[in-house]
């Protein structure tokens, strides 16, 4: 009775100024009430959980748009003032889903799953922390030496410092304008520690690459394209599991991601919204998103990460400063200035 | 069985509207607290929110610096931590130019419309339809390749103000209901105990005997022994009529025996007489005795009218002169003792006491009528006014009786007198009577020229009432 069907997956490989989501997927009955939900993760990743929560919901069906961060939030800015749009929203941009809370764009929604979260997963009821990801450091496994593995920020910067020629060209990290997650982490770098200005002139000197989204760059670890990755989603290479590909919790300090779910205020079927979200929050859908490697346990046996060095980005106004023009276009320069124009914008 | 209801009644009225005037009391004074404290509560949470908002705006305002002719903002982490203690509220903020255009934030927040470009302004305008708060702080820059004032405003909804605004009103609600509570229970036992006594009293009345008339315990509040007092006036009233009226019918019994006894045994003897002359010399006997009994009983009715009137009568202004007056004019003596001389003596001056005017001329020809049957002529009946008491006298050549008799005369039992038929102690009994009823004294003994008897009454000067 249930069944998964793939409608479309289109990925989107000429990265143009995206107006339209990348992948479409349904889950649920034709009969059943639809649902749109837009998210920033990979279909593939959050597929499963999806397709128990229809199974366990048969009269929803759940149209599942995959969107690149910048663009859902562009496009849900729009939906707001046009009364339209998703009916559930789930970005690892939180910073953007924070500013479109601010705007007055969401629907609120309590119960007792969304009231057990902590308040820095939670904000005016209007927006959740569902997942708990780690942004990590990874290197290929055959083309790194044992002794070259960063342990920390302070490794990697020794590292860079070297100037030893393997690494040249060959260390990557996300183009913080092309994506709203990559923005997010380099901002949070920005505020939490100073290492980031010297971060930032040792991919200077390596001539690090910034490039767009998490599978490209795992890819290229994984294929020798690329020797170490800063910043990656832990989430997607634990699902994306290679062989060479090996993954550090950064000793000083590790940040962990929340993707924020929102029922924007436009929402044509709250109801099957706030299912989602108490679905998603339940200790079944909660072990669901652990198997996709969505929730990282709070483990130190296994992460060897002490939880002094756990460094939550909260769900809170404060991130709107990361979408500050004045503070973005500042930060982008100084971005700029070290990684050059735009690589995936040239032919 | 229906008045000791009906008091109760009004007893549980008096105290339930006692009760009624304190609730509504606590009740208006618990809604001037509750409009007071949300008042105030208001006041606090709109100046600790405001400080906040302000603190914000000028951190924001620090954080500008002209770079290459523009003034950029490096948009401080803090300030937002700072509004961030408005957890639950929506932020918003915007940094705008010289001449209105914005440099960054949101372009939907407004500038105050009162554009003084010196302190911070502060103002309540909407955010996406939702009441806000917003302060606008001015910077001037006067740069070489800058000139011009910039503006920063920021605004907050008021989530957090009204929370802090209703946890304040209530708490202070919660704080008066306490003490509003605490004031109702002390308010309950004042009541109580102020109320006791007049239970007390009510139960006091309940359980008394009817016939008991003693005094009631005078030992009360100054408000309810008004009422005590004037209730044991009733009650000493309503004792003294009873007891004179039996002692009336006693001492008429005890007096009136021995003459009828008499009478009755003489008209016996009367029937048995043969003889003419004994016969018609019992017959003037008993004519005596009967005239004697008839004057006795005059006089114990008089007595008796005394009595009820002291009590009964109010005290009314009297001139003493018109009651001498009086007792000469009836022309009593002329039946009496046709013989005697009578004088009248009184001033021009009228000489007013506050007394009873039947009762004082009651007593006044019982002592005008003693000096006409015992005394000697002439008799002289006056009146006179020493400063504060004013006498009506009876005075007659004569030397008055023993000393013995002296002693007694006046006693309610005259044995002898009621003996002998004569009723001359009961006639100063009566003139005793009305002295004791108008705080009067009765006086007897020598006088200017022989026995005389007084009776002083305090005068009353001045205005009559």
């Amino acid at each position: 009775m249930i069944r998964r069907m793939i409608a479309a997956l289109l990925l989107c490989l000429f990265s143009l100024p995206a107006h339209a989501e990348e992948a479409v997927a349904v889950f649920g009955a034709e009969s059943a009430r639809p649902m749109l939900f837009r998210s920033t993760t990979d279909i593939r990743v959050l597929g499963p959980t999806i397709e128990e929560f229809v199974r366990l919901n048969s009269d929803i069906r759940v149209i599942y748009e995959q969107w690149g961060s910048n663009a859902l939030y562009a496009e849900s800015l729009k939906d707001c003032e046009a009364g339209r749009g998703a009916d559930a929203i789930l970005s690892s941009a939180v910073h953007q889903l924070v500013s479109l809370v601010n705007s007055a764009c969401a629907a609120p929604y309590r119960s007792p799953l969304t009231e057990a979260l902590p308040n820095d997963r939670r904000w005016r009821d209007e927006l959740w922390g569902i997942t708990r990801e780690a942004a990590v450091i990874i290197y290929n496994t055959a083309l790194v030496s044992e002794e070259d593995v960063p342990h920390s920020r302070f490794e990697l910067l020794d590292l860079m410092r070297r100037e030893n020629p393997i690494y040249e060209d060959r260390i990557a990290t996300y183009d913080i304008e092309a994506s709203g997650l990559g923005y997010l982490f380099a901002f949070s770098d920005s505020i939490e520690a100073s290492t980031f200005g010297a971060l930032l002139e040792g991919f200077s000197r390596v001539n690090a690459v910034a490039t767009c989204c998490s599978n490209e760059i795992i890819e290229g670890v994984s294929s020798g394209r690329y020797l170490i990755a800063y910043n990656v989603l832990g989430s997607y290479v634990s699902t994306q599991y290679r062989d060479n590909v090996s993954v550090v919790m950064p000793e000083d300090y590790t940040l962990f991601l929340s993707r924020a779910y929102m029922i924007p205020r436009n929402a044509q079927n709250q109801g099957a919204a706030t299912r989602l979200l108490d679905f998603l929050l339940s200790s079944q859908g909660n072990a669901l998103l652990r198997e996709s490697g969505l929730v990282m346990r709070r483990d130190p046996e296994e992460t060897f990460l002490p939880e002094s060095s756990e460094r939550a980005i909260p769900i809170n106004p404060m991130l709107l400063v990361a979408l500050d023009q004045h503070r973005r276009k500042r930060f982008i320069a100084q971005w700029r200035s070290t990684f050059g124009a735009p690589q995936f914008l040239s032919p | 069985m229906n008045e000791p209801l009906i008091s109760t009644a009004r007893q549980r009225s008096l105290s339930s509207r006692v009760v009624t005037g304190v609730l509504s009391l606590l009740l208006i004074g618990g809604i001037i607290v509750a409009i007071a404290s949300f008042a105030y509560g208001r006041q606090a949470a709109r100046q600790a929110y405001d400080r906040l908002l302000l603190g914000a705006a000028n951190d924001i305002a620090e954080s500008i610096a002209v770079i290459g002719g523009e003034p950029l903002t490096d948009l401080p982490v803090s300030a937002f931590q700072l509004l961030a203690l408005a957890p639950d509220d929506r932020v918003a903020y915007a940094v705008r130019g010289s001449r209105g255009q914005l440099l960054t934030g949101q372009d939907h927040v407004r500038l105050p419309k009162s554009s003084t470009t010196g302190g911070p302004v502060f103002y309540d305008a909407p955010m996406q339809d939702e009441a806000a708060r917003f302060v606008t702080v001015y910077r001037r820059f006067a740069e070489r390749d800058f000139s011009g004032t910039v503006s920063v405003t920021v605004g907050q909804t008021l989530a957090a103000r009204n929370v802090m605004a209703l946890g304040l009103t209530r708490d202070a609600l919660i704080a008066s209901l306490v003490a509003g509570l605490a004031l109702m229970v002390l308010a309950t036992l004042v009541i109580r105990n102020a109320m006791a006594p007049l239970n007390k009293i009510a139960d006091e009345l309940l359980d008394r005997d009817p016939y008991d008339l003693t005094p009631m315990d005078r030992n009360v509040p100054a408000e309810v022994s008004v009422m005590i007092d004037a209730m044991n006036r009733f009650m000493l009233r309503l004792d003294r009529q009873v007891s004179s009226m039996r002692h009336l019918i006693s001492d008429t019994a005890h007096q009136l025996r021995t003459p009828v006894a008499a009478i009755r045994a003489q008209s016996e003897l009367i029937v048995e007489a043969t003889d003419e002359d004994v016969r018609n010399q019992m017959v003037t006997r008993l004519t005596r005795r009967s005239r004697s009994l008839g004057e006795l009983l005059d006089q114990m009715l008089s007595r008796a009218l005394v009595i009820h009137r002291s009590d009964s009568a109010p005290p009314l202004p009297v001139d003493l002169r018109d009651i001498a007056l009086n007792v000469v004019e009836t022309k009593d003596h002329e039946l009496l003792s046709p013989e005697t001389e009578v004088e009248l003596r009184i001033g021009p001056d009228e000489v007013i006491v506050l007394a009873d005017e039947i009762s004082l001329v009651e007593a006044a020809k019982n002592m005008f009528n003693n000096a006409l049957r015992h005394g000697q002529s002439p008799v002289v009946i006056g009146v006179s006014q020493h400063g504060g008491s004013a006498e009506i006298w009876v005075e007659d050549a004569g030397s008055g009786p023993p000393a013995d008799i002296l002693d007694r005369i006046g006693q309610r039992f005259e044995r002898s007198a009621a003996s002998s038929g004569r009723s001359a102690g009961l006639g100063l009994s009566i003139v005793r009577s009305v002295a004791s009823a108008f705080a009067g004294e009765l006086t007897m003994g020598r006088g200017e020229d022989g026995f005389r008897v007084t009776l002083t009454l305090p005068a009353q000067t001045g205005e009559p009432q």
